[in-house]
């Protein structure tokens, strides 16, 4: 037992939690990028060498024609409709049955007027907007993701936008999709993602005052560290934990 | 304007502003000018009581009609889909029942279908745990239902009807207590089937349920569909045509009510609702009267799928499988309530150490879910509920957003309440059946 311990009753007491030292927390983020390791620790608290593994990372590939079912139809239904198809469309995924068509933001607003309003796409509803944040794993990290619903063919597609946190901007697709308004105030509040165009783009399920988005990946939980017998729980991502 | 105990009156930079506590709706009258000051801006909200929970709505008034109308949410954000980033797959189903907590349910059988999907163990599912689910989420849909004609006839002024709409809502809730062993908050359906069987004395239950609805269904009907006051505050009020629902994302009873039969149990089927008998009942006006005849309609057709589910229910497992994903508690009453049952936990403990370990890592490590994004939209009571899911690989989700039908719904107010009397909006609200847990997640 050193001086420099804080003691409890004779007992020492470690002046940080095993785990939320030695690389856990703030050197890499939460939900750091899966397949490093298995806890969350790197350095010296890993004493079963699990740290060490690395699994390999399942890359998004382009598909290939057919996607199959009603897809194809819905992509050359598309192209014949909307001129700068080529230059808009960056990447065409098909994964677990849904085709997701990587759109460029810039186009985001121009192929949802062409899905609403061509006879033979007719997706009128736009049933979801959300965003998602892939820190690390893509330079542009900021992703909206729109889910489109065809009530004339029954059918759903997904277009994903992808915006940099430098340039977090897009057009807003409120102008087709009325529906999109709160949707895009949340992805504004959650993840400063900003929709041009849109009517009133303020905050909506935070307070108007807040600071900070709170669902990107890199937002700090805070917390409250919680003291049990003069040891420390640290917030949530800064726990060893499993990845 | 003097001396008031409930109105003061205060000048800002935007005009008077009054605040106003109850029972002085005449001295605001008489401190306004009729002339000059033909609007007033109130804020009816956060904690009225007939906003379904705390919604706060902005209206700008000129006399009795709303000019404007704007709904602020927020008040219930509590961060679910943050707070699931760092859970694992399985804990999820723990959050997601507490978003819109009239319908505990349809949030966990989403959630689970999504993880399913991304896990590739759609089909996996047995069919008794499908068969449960069906039916524990007819119940639910008749219990929420009942919540909203409850809660809205007490707002029109029926409150003996709020009294039998919660009687009949008591009821299933002792079903689910029965089955799942909570009466809200259930996390009962899980990734990969539901956590636990039926057991015998909850079919009883139910069976008895299925003979007292009608009768019930019978009284409420009595009570409020020759109602002059009901039908004067309820016909043509609030109305919304499909081009406004279908534009403002308006899903569920509310689009149905307009003429549009788009219900996803029909129309994207999921837990094998396309081998039910059941259907989809339409109105044509779009106002709230049209709204009230599809949801006791939706209610009837609820029990059918109830009767359906329970006469099908062969003995079976209810949890896939697969022994890397179904959760390892073998769970059974014992003398101190639910548990690990007595023989999993011998086994464990005394004769397997591959056992004890699998449960270990099972429960404190979960389950990876290869990585991805799917979405899975289902029928809930209040329309679309969708649950975009993304996984990164690891054994906690990514990403879980909740496309909740009451938050896309609410939108829908301004376009139903301009226009119209103060008192529409509330009958126009409550048509929508926001439910604020939901909304603000």
């Amino acid at each position: 037992m050193t001086d420099s311990k804080p003691t409890t009753g004779g007992v020492p007491i470690p002046v940080t939690p095993a785990g939320a030292t030695s690389g856990a927390p703030a050197e890499f983020p939460p939900a750091a990028p899966a397949g490093r390791g298995m806890f969350g620790n790197q350095g010296t608290g890993d004493v079963s060498g699990f740290g060490g593994l690395v699994r390999p990372q399942r890359a998004v590939e382009n598909a290939a024609r057919p996607y199959g079912g009603y897809f194809d139809e819905v992509y050359d239904a598309l192209e014949e409709a909307y001129p700068a198809f080529g230059e808009a469309i960056e990447q065409v995924v098909l994964d677990r049955g849904e085709l997701t068509l990587h759109i460029r933001p810039e186009r985001i607003a121009e192929v949802c007027q062409v899905m609403r309003d061509d006879p033979a796409l007719r997706f009128e509803l736009c049933a979801s907007v959300s965003g998602v944040d892939y820190l690390g794993a893509d330079e542009r990290r900021l992703h909206v993701v729109y889910q489109l619903t065809s009530m004339t063919y029954r059918r759903q597609i997904r277009l994903e936008a992808a915006v940099s946190v430098e340039d977090p901007h897009l057009p807003s697709v409120t102008a087709v999709y009325p529906t999109a308004d709160w949707q895009e105030r949340e992805a504004y509040d959650m993840f400063g993602i900003v929709f041009d165009g849109h009517p009133a783009l303020t905050r909506i399920l935070m307070p108007d005052d807040w600071e900070g988005h709170p669902q990107r990946k890199d937002y700090p939980l805070g917390g409250v560290p919680v003291e049990y017998k003069g040891a420390e729980i640290p917030p949530p991502d800064k726990r060893r934990s499993y990845q | 304007m003097t001396g008031s105990n409930y109105a003061t009156e205060r000048d800002t930079t935007e005009g008077r502003v009054f605040t106003v506590t109850g029972g002085d709706w005449d001295d605001v009258v008489s401190g306004v000018d009729p002339i000059n000051e033909g609007r007033i801006v109130v804020n009816m909200g956060p904690q009225h009581p007939s906003t379904h929970g705390v919604l706060r709505l902005v209206l700008e008034l000129e006399g009795e009609t709303v000019r404007e109308a704007r709904s602020v949410v927020g008040y219930l954000h509590t961060g679910i889909e943050k707070n699931l980033e760092y859970r694992n797959w399985v804990q999820g189903s723990t959050f997601v029942t507490r978003m819109d907590y009239l319908a505990p349910i349809f949030n966990e059988t989403a959630y689970s279908l999504a993880v399913e999907k991304l896990l590739g163990i759609t089909d996996d599912v047995t069919e008794r745990a499908n068969t449960i689910r069906v039916l524990m989420m007819e119940l639910n849909r008749i219990s929420s239902h009942l919540v909203w004609l409850a809660t809205t006839g007490m707002e029109l002024g029926a409150i003996s009807i709020m009294l039998y709409g919660f009687r009949e809502r008591e009821y299933i809730l002792e079903i689910f207590e029965l089955i799942t062993g909570l009466r809200m908050n259930h996390a009962y359906v899980r990734p990969g089937g539901v956590a636990q069987d039926v057991p015998d004395e909850a079919i009883v239950k139910i069976r008895d349920f299925l003979k007292l609805m009608p009768k019930r269904l019978k009284e409420y009907e009595d009570l409020l569909s020759g109602q002059p006051i009901w039908l004067e505050r309820t016909r043509n009020v609030a109305v919304l045509d499909v081009t406004a629902c279908v534009s403002l994302g308006v899903t569920g009873p509310v689009l149905r009510s307009a003429g549009l039969a788009w219900d996803l149990r029909k129309t994207m089927p999921y837990c094998g609702y396309e081998t039910y008998e059941f259907d989809v009942p339409t109105h044509t006006d779009g106002d709230v009267w049209g709204r009230y005849l599809v949801r006791l309609a939706e209610i009837r057709e609820s029990l059918k799928l109830v009767e359906q589910a329970l006469d099908r229910l062969r003995p079976g497992p209810v949890m896939v499988a697969d022994k890397k994903i179904a959760w390892p508690a073998q769970l059974a009453i014992g003398v101190d309530g639910m548990g690990n049952s007595l023989e999993h936990v011998a086994k464990i403990m005394g004769q397997s150490m591959e056992s004890l370990i699998h449960h270990f890592k099972l429960v404190t490590e979960g389950f990876r879910v290869p990585p991805g994004q799917v979405y899975v939209g289902i029928e809930a009571p209040r329309g679309e509920l969708g649950v975009h899911a993304v996984s990164d690989g690891g054994t906690r989700p990514y990403r879980v957003h909740y496309r909740e039908p009451s938050f896309v719904n609410l939108q829908a107010l301004p376009a139903m309440a301009e226009g119209g009397l103060i008192a529409d909006v509330i009958a126009g609200g409550a048509s929508l059946d926001p439910v604020m847990g939901g909304c603000d997640r």
